[in-house]
């Protein structure tokens, strides 16, 4: 045989493993128990505006909020970690470590019901403030290594060429480090908003109110009340709504690190 | 015009820069063990010598953007190792241009021109848009003010580093290599920008490999090797009858 003959028999074989697969599962599969489980449409038709326009809304909402806190935390934090004096430095490293090694939920669950019992502290926003501020803590633990990353990656020759003109420490990291920073780290950043997207079903933990309610914890209300009660429908429907939000923004960052690389 | 600082104490009579037994190291790397030298009001000084001998040092610590380990350097009379001395004012009065251009690729060639304007000297947006025309029209790129350093040839790159020096309306400037990194065919064009500075009056120190301008705009010849001024003197005299031996070396090597 030749070589190309037998590449061509290899492919073929694949093809037909892969077919025979999908048969396998297709003849198997119980197609009546699936549907009636994740499909229930019968029904459903009452809850899905309260997964829209409540669910998604807050789930959207708590994302851009904690996003935009943990942001700005980032730039404090990476800010702190180029301060002159050492000890702002030693508080920004353990503050990030300390964040990236806790799992998300142990901060939640932390700000949501150790600190207003230890410190009869309470966050702004009753509970689900609380929730969000948790999550800006993490986000902002992220993000800051990602800042950095970006601000070590703008070329020294930068600093030096504004410095060189006579521009200060401040102005050379606001109009020619930061700018150049924020365009290298916007394709990570995106990846940590849908992190953050994904994040915010946690906040299923501490009990939101029925207006508060986000995508995850409505989900799983609808599973156990309502026209769709006893299947899985309202997840299934709650999953589609996840990935209509974060394919097109993955998808938008390989667009732009392709595009990053070529201009490169 | 409106500048943000108070006007230094300029010492009318120094000399342009100064440098007194100047010593760099870094850890237990010894690059500059002892320079002394200067450069007078209006002269050009060319600096050469093999790789790695510490022109750039030199140079980078003329402004400060390296540290010295000791020694002194007076910039017109006004010691910049001095801790009190403000070296972000002095810096506007010396201007730098670099092997790699170092543009802001952000912004476009004008913006690059008058940010420091605007940052450093305190001056308006409209004045420092002006006078940032001028000097794009000095080297020959009125046209390019709208475009991004990354749409320009590395030659058009440089005469815009070199504009962008100018802006500030320094006293002094400082090359590094300034067409090491262009095209053989683009480096006339830069040259040419340079030797008409020199012929305006402006003070210079260039440390380049182009023997060509040190012969033909020069006013001294440093030669350094391992740390330290080996020779200094007329341009022609040094590249037609070098003293030393290591200078005898070096330029049979490279002319
Ligand atoms: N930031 C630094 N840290 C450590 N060593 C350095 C640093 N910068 C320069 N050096 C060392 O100092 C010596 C002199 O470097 P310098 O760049 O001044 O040489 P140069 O004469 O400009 O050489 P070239 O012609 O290659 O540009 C070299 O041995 C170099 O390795
Ligand atoms: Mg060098």
């Amino acid at each position: 045989m030749t070589r190309s003959a037998r590449t061509r028999l290899m492919t073929l074989s694949l093809y037909a493993v892969f077919l025979a697969l999908v048969v396998i599962f297709v003849l198997l599969a119980n197609w009546e128990a699936i549907k009636d489980n994740f499909f229930l449409t019968e029904g459903f038709t009452g809850n899905w505006q309260d997964m829209v326009f409540t669910g998604a809304k807050n789930t959207i909402l708590y994302t851009i909020i904690s996003f935009i806190g943990g942001f700005v935390l980032a730039v404090i934090l990476v800010l702190m970690k180029l301060a002159p004096i050492a000890p702002f430095r030693w508080l920004a490293t353990a503050y990030i470590e300390l964040f990236r090694g806790l799992p998300a939920l142990v901060v939640i669950l932390f700000m949501g019901f150790g600190v207003p019992i230890a410190f009869g502290w309470r966050p702004p926003g009753g509970t689900v403030g609380a929730g969000l501020v948790a999550l800006m803590l993490v986000a902002g633990a992220y993000m800051a290594e990602t800042l950095r990353a970006g601000i070590e990656a703008v070329p020294k020759g930068q600093t030096e060429a504004a410095r060189s003109l006579g521009m200060n420490a401040p102005w050379t990291m606001a109009s020619i480090v930061m700018p150049q920073a924020l365009r290298i780290v916007i394709p990570p950043l995106t990846n940590e908003l849908v992190i953050l997207l994904k994040d915010t079903s946690l906040l299923f933990v501490i009990g939101l109110a029925a207006s508060q309610k986000e995508l995850t914890t409505l989900a799983r209300d609808f599973m156990s009340s309502g026209p769709s009660a006893g299947t899985a429908t309202s997840l299934t429907f709650a999953a589609l709504l996840y990935l209509a939000i974060t394919l097109p923004l993955t998808r938008l960052v390989a667009w732009m690190e392709s595009k990053q690389k070529r201009s490169r | 015009m409106s500048e943000m600082h108070p006007s230094l104490d300029l010492d009318e009579s120094a000399p342009a820069i100064q440098v007194r037994d100047l010593h760099k190291s870094y850890g237990d790397n010894e690059v500059l063990t002892g320079i002394d030298f200067h450069v007078d009001k209006g002269q050009v000084v060319c600096v050469i010598g093999p790789s790695g001998s510490g022109k750039s040092t030199l140079l980078r610590c003329v402004n400060r953007l390296e540290e010295p380990t000791s020694g002194q350097i007076l910039v017109e009379g006004i010691d910049i190792t001095d801790p009190d001395t403000e070296l972000d004012q002095v810096r506007t009065r010396i201007g730098m241009v670099f092997q790699q251009f170092n543009l802001f690729p952000h912004m476009t060639v004008l913006r690059n021109l008058t940010i420091a304007q605007q940052r450093a000297k305190g001056r308006g947006r409209k004045e420092a848009e002006q006078i940032a025309r001028e000097n794009l029209l000095k080297v020959g790129l009125a046209d390019k003010e709208a475009a991004y350093p990354a749409h320009l040839s590395g030659g058009q790159q440089q005469r815009v580093a070199i504009a962008r020096a100018l802006s500030m309306n320094p006293d002094m400037m400082l090359f590094d290599e300034p067409t090491s990194a262009l095209d053989p065919e683009l480096v006339g064009d830069v040259l040419d920008v340079m030797k008409k500075l020199a012929h305006e009056g402006m003070t210079m120190m260039v440390v380049t490999h182009e023997m060509g301008f040190a012969r033909e705009v020069g006013d001294k010849l440093v030669f350094m090797d391992g740390g330290v001024i080996v020779e200094e003197g007329d341009p022609v005299e040094v590249l037609t009858n070098p003293q030393h031996k290591r200078t005898q070396t070096f330029l049979s090597k490279v002319l």
